[in-house]
């Protein structure tokens, strides 16, 4: 049995210019220990996949309007805002995209690191702080006694970041959730950051879902990719084998507009048009219009490909138009 | 944060002083002088008046005269209407004006910041409409009309409280409540105002995602960040209502200071104008470094760069 089984989650958002889904029908599942990466454009659906686990969605406007997502015993849509405080930050925990803003600036390092300590474990003020010290050393910020009585706008984007993962991973939790927690930083922190996640996992046996849209860091990171396209997950693979073998055209799309992958000076292959609009109903193949590398022509009009088992855990949806 | 304190006061006393100068030369303007109203006074009577309160002096000297007496003698001169010293007039009031001010400050302070954070916290809800509709009632309607409401709707009926005077404790009650009400709908639009933008910022998303309970994410994370704009409303907002107001201490019959501003000009009596409009700028700029300082202590960011403007 997985660590955790996410089936058919729909997530929409009602809205005055109608109902936007974001999530539209994803189902994935996480493994102990496991790093499990979803990537995809901006507006695919990512990030707010995730919101939907912790109910981090605001309601109104968010519903989620089916799905569930069974950790342990509990369905984590369906039990309600007391267990789920019960469950986020002890047992599973997130880091965000932007240190720079995802930390309180009022409040010192410390009163916010120690807080899911006091919070969920019941420890005091003293012993709080003597964990809290250890943890930001192991993250690698010096003089882990002196910072700890810092304020945010005191440490570097990188730092924060570390600050961020030690107080996600200071309860030990059996999930970790990474909302692309390297895209605000510049490149040479982006491999620390990375570096200390996998280190961190690998010594507390953590299961990571990994949530990017930069191929080059989930291809460092993950062992299973979710290729996410307007809701839908459209390809799964192991990361080697999707690198190596990717089937449906817009993952094609996407691994050839690397750009390390091109020559130099030639120019950059980029997917035509934006991605479509979900709070108009899609129909068909959502990525018809912008299909090239396929047969767009092949691509499903009427109803919307499925997700299927290829063989050897190689999921692609079944739009003959995208697999051509 | 010494330095910039002194700044600070350096400052002020330059505000003070332009506001000595407007007010002193717009005191001479107004037509007639102290003792016009006096009937069938002679001449020589109004010359003697005029010579024992300095006012025979030609202008630039009465306009340097009065500031060097404040610095060298402590003195605010004496009152031409009372016959008494301004310093004297002013602490006696003022007493009175503080109980009533801090009384309707924290009136204000008790019932606009927690409206403020509830309709923000339940935004475009029945909730946030009413209470922001009833705040903007609050800031419009003005004390002359919500004073005699309460004076016929809660005094009248209750024996335990006075309809105006000033002696017994509860006499405060009604006053500071007239005074206080329209601050408390200032207070909570502000705060609402503030606790929307934090309630928006990553470091919130961050605080739910922690597991922390709602109300707990409100007042920890949320709050501190959320009343920065009130704080910095409450200072001056306090210097005016610990200077009185004329319009309530008629209404409820309270000798506070904000009749001086008033009967002051009336009675042509300048040096009780100085003195209380000195006074008041002079509450301003307390209360306005007082609010800096707090702001300072609430937002970390700021105490910073004072110090390294150091």
């Amino acid at each position: 049995m997985p660590l955790l089984e996410v089936t058919d989650l729909k997530t929409h958002f009602h809205t005055r210019n109608g109902i936007v889904r974001a999530v539209d029908g994803v189902s994935f599942s996480l493994e102990k220990g496991q790093t499990v990466g979803i990537v995809g454009e901006s507006g695919s659906g990512k990030s707010v996949t995730c919101y939907s686990l912790l109910g981090l969605i605001p309601m109104p406007p968010g519903k989620i309007e089916s799905g569930s997502a069974i950790f342990g015993s509990t369905d984590l849509l369906n039990c309600g805002e007391k267990k789920l405080c019960q469950i986020r930050g002890k047992r599973i925990s997130m880091i965000f995209q932007d240190p720079m803003t995802s930390l309180n600036p009022y409040l010192r390092i410390a009163t916010q690191i120690t807080e899911p300590l006091r919070l969920h474990m019941g420890m005091d003020r003293k012993r709080a702080l003597k964990h809290a010290i250890r943890a930001l050393g192991e993250v690698g910020i010096a003089e882990p006694e002196k910072r700890i009585q810092m304020y945010p706008h005191e440490f570097s984007g990188g730092m924060r970041q570390r600050v961020m993962i030690a107080m996600a991973l200071i309860t030990n939790p059996e999930i970790l959730i990474a909302d692309e927690p390297t895209t605000a930083l510049d490149v040479t922190i982006q491999k620390q950051i990375l570096d200390l996640i996998k280190e961190r996992q690998r010594e507390l046996g953590t299961a990571v879902l990994f949530i990017t849209h930069d191929l080059a860091v989930i291809s460092e990171v993950c062992d299973e990719i979710n290729v996410m396209y307007a809701g839908n997950i459209v390809e799964r693979a192991g990361a080697e084998e999707l690198f190596k073998n990717p089937r449906h055209a817009y993952t094609r799309a996407l691994l050839k507009s690397i750009p390390a992958l091109h020559a130099k000076g030639e120019e950059l292959y980029t997917i035509p048009g934006l991605p479509p609009d979900v709070s108009q109903p899609i129909n068909g193949c959502a990525f018809r219009p912008r299909n090239e590398l396929g047969d767009s022509a092949k691509c499903l009009p009427n109803h919307r490909p499925v997700l299927k088992d290829t063989g050897a855990g190689h999921w692609v949806q079944d739009c003959p138009g995208c697999l051509a | 944060m010494l330095r910039f304190i002194a700044s600070r006061l350096l400052q002020g006393l330059f505000v003070l002083f332009a506001l000595y100068t407007i007010t002193f030369f717009l005191a001479k303007a107004m037509p007639g002088e102290p003792f016009t109203t006096e009937k069938n006074l002679s001449e020589e009577s109004k010359a003697y008046q005029r010579a024992l309160y300095g006012l025979d002096k030609p202008l630039l000297h009465q306009y340097f005269i009065y500031p060097k007496n404040i610095i060298t003698k402590g003195s605010l001169a004496i009152s031409t209407s009372k016959g008494r010293p301004v310093k004297d007039i002013i602490s006696q009031s003022f007493k009175v004006s503080v109980v009533l001010g801090l009384s309707a400050l924290g009136i204000a302070i008790c019932i606009g910041v927690p409206i403020g954070v509830i309709s923000a916290v339940r935004r475009n809800s029945w909730v946030d409409w009413g209470t922001m509709a009833v705040a903007m009632i609050g800031i419009c309607v003005p004390a002359f009309t919500i004073g005699p409401l309460l004076q016929i709707f809660i005094a009248a009926k209750l024996s335990a409280i006075k309809v105006a005077g000033w002696g017994d404790p509860q006499d405060i009650l009604l006053p500071a409540i007239t005074l206080g009400l329209s601050t408390a709908a200032y207070l909570a639009r502000l705060t609402r105002g503030g606790m929307l933008e934090i309630l928006s910022q990553d470091y919130i998303r961050t605080a739910h995602a922690k597991g922390i309970p709602p109300s707990k994410v409100i007042t920890r994370h949320a709050l501190r960040g959320g009343i920065l704009p009130s704080v910095a409303f409450i200072g001056p907002a306090f210097a005016a209502l610990i200077s009185g107001s004329f319009i309530v201490e008629t209404i409820f019959q309270v000798p506070g200071m904000g009749q001086h501003f008033v009967n002051a000009v009336i009675a042509r009596d300048e040096f009780l104008l100085l003195g209380v409009a000195l006074f008041f700028g002079f509450l301003i700029v307390i209360m306005n470094l007082a609010a800096d300082i707090l702001t300072g202590i609430l937002d970390p960011r700021v105490r910073i760069a004072g110090n390294a403007a150091k």
